[in-house]
């Protein structure tokens, strides 16, 4: 089994996507090759913007089930209406008219259980892509892209996670910002999550909501201090009094920003950011051999 | 003909709501006799859809013209189906009573 790793935040901007990249790119030169990125912010991926010679393996189109009502066989009764969470169906009795909405239906379902009649008939409408690439950097990246518009998040992810049958030593989750569903279904089955948080009151405030939800979710995870310099000492003492491990502090650094603002983020890394990621990855091994109860490591 | 017209209250003197699927009341009225009803909506808490729910009951009241604030792209579509004819009212501070004078002239 693969061992999972989500690379959160709550608040955006604070370097998910940042850690993400150069954490599969220490893990591929310091422990195993067999690691993979999976961009899981299916609204916005951006990982493949920092591999700019990626080259793409296969594309794979996803669809939701959608149900279709069909008016010669619907009696009107509107149990369908009232068995949707979501609002997606308007019946009309003296109109003779039934239909779903497409955007505001979850596939949930719960319509074609509620039709005594044979009406719905579930048809599959597509949400997006699962584009898997090879990037020269471990196993490469691959990445959910939800059509703009789409509530499915959570199916995209899902269907995301389900496309990676092959076995990899690490995953490596770039989970999306918040704290909301497609955030809970990024971390769900994850061995082990990756915080990153920025020494400023909005870092602090939405690394309190990510911490409580994975206290709540019983899962291991430290916190990467990201933008190190920023700020005040808040975060600190957070994660001191908490007893939360910093995993890493990564410099503020002008440069950097402007790098990775020209699609620029893997080469000529300065020196102390690399000692952070290796520091990252240090941490990772250990958590990896406590979780395995082994002493050796076995790539 | 009948006109919907999205309200805060159940009462002709309730300030003129200005959102439509987010409405608290709906007024219906008749043009004709000037008869007034209030529906509370049910969906003004819905997570999602209560544009499209609110078109639903707007088609449901027999409503040809609704008057309300501005309009989602989902309410827009349904009632564009049924010929509902949509009104919107930009001005604040208005009064349900205010709206149905302006209608009976």
């Amino acid at each position: 089994m693969s061992y999972k790793i989500a690379i959160a935040s709550g608040k955006g901007g604070t370097g998910k996507t940042t850690v993400s990249v150069n954490l599969q790119k220490a893990i591929a030169s310091e422990l195993t090759s067999g690691v993979l990125l999976a961009d899981c912010d299916v609204e916005e991926p951006n990982d493949r913007i920092f591999f700019s010679d990626a080259t793409i393996i296969s594309e794979e189109e996803v669809h939701q089930m959608v149900p279709e009502i069909d008016t010669d066989k619907c009696t009107f009764c509107r149990k369908c209406v009232e068995y949707c969470e979501f609002n997606a169906i308007v019946v009309l009795p003296p109109a003779g008219f039934a239909e779903v909405n497409t955007s505001l239906c979850h596939s949930c379902g719960a319509c074609s259980v509620a039709c005594q009649d044979g009406a719905i008939n579930e048809k599959p409408v597509p949400v997006g892509e699962i584009t898997r690439m090879d990037t020269g950097i471990g196993a490469g990246l691959t990445e959910g892209n939800l059509k703009v518009g789409s509530a499915m998040q959570t199916l995209m992810i899902k269907e995301l996670k389900k496309s990676i049958t092959e076995d990899y030593d690490v995953v490596l989750y770039d989970a999306p910002p918040g704290t909301s569903c497609p955030v809970v279904e990024t971390v769900a089955d994850v061995d082990y999550v990756v915080l990153v948080t920025e020494p400023t009151p909005f870092g602090l405030n939405d690394l309190m909501l990510m911490v409580e939800l994975l206290v709540n979710l019983d899962k291991p995870f430290g916190v990467v201090i990201n933008k190190a310099g920023l700020g005040n000492r808040d975060v600190y003492e957070f994660l001191n009094e908490q007893n939360i491990d910093i995993l890493a502090e990564i410099p503020f650094n002008k440069a950097y920003a402007g790098k990775y603002a020209s699609g620029d983020l893997l080469t000529d890394i300065d020196q102390e950011t690399t000692e952070s990621y290796k520091k990252i990855v240090k941490s990772i091994e250990e958590r990896y051999l406590q979780y395995e109860g082994s002493n050796y490591f076995k790539w | 003909m009948k006109t919907l017209i999205t309200s805060t209250g159940g009462s002709i003197d309730a300030s003129f709501d200005k959102r439509y699927g987010r409405a608290a009341w709906f007024c219906l009225l008749d043009e004709e006799s000037g008869k007034t009803e209030f529906f509370e909506n049910e969906n003004v808490n819905a997570t999602g859809g209560a544009g499209t729910k609110a078109a639903e009951k707007t088609v449901e009241l027999g409503a040809r013209k609704v008057i309300s604030g501005d309009f989602g792209p989902k309410a827009k579509d349904l009632l564009d189906k049924f010929n509902v004819q949509m009104v919107i009212i930009e001005e604040d501070d208005l009064t349900i009573g205010d709206i149905v004078k302006r209608i009976k002239g």
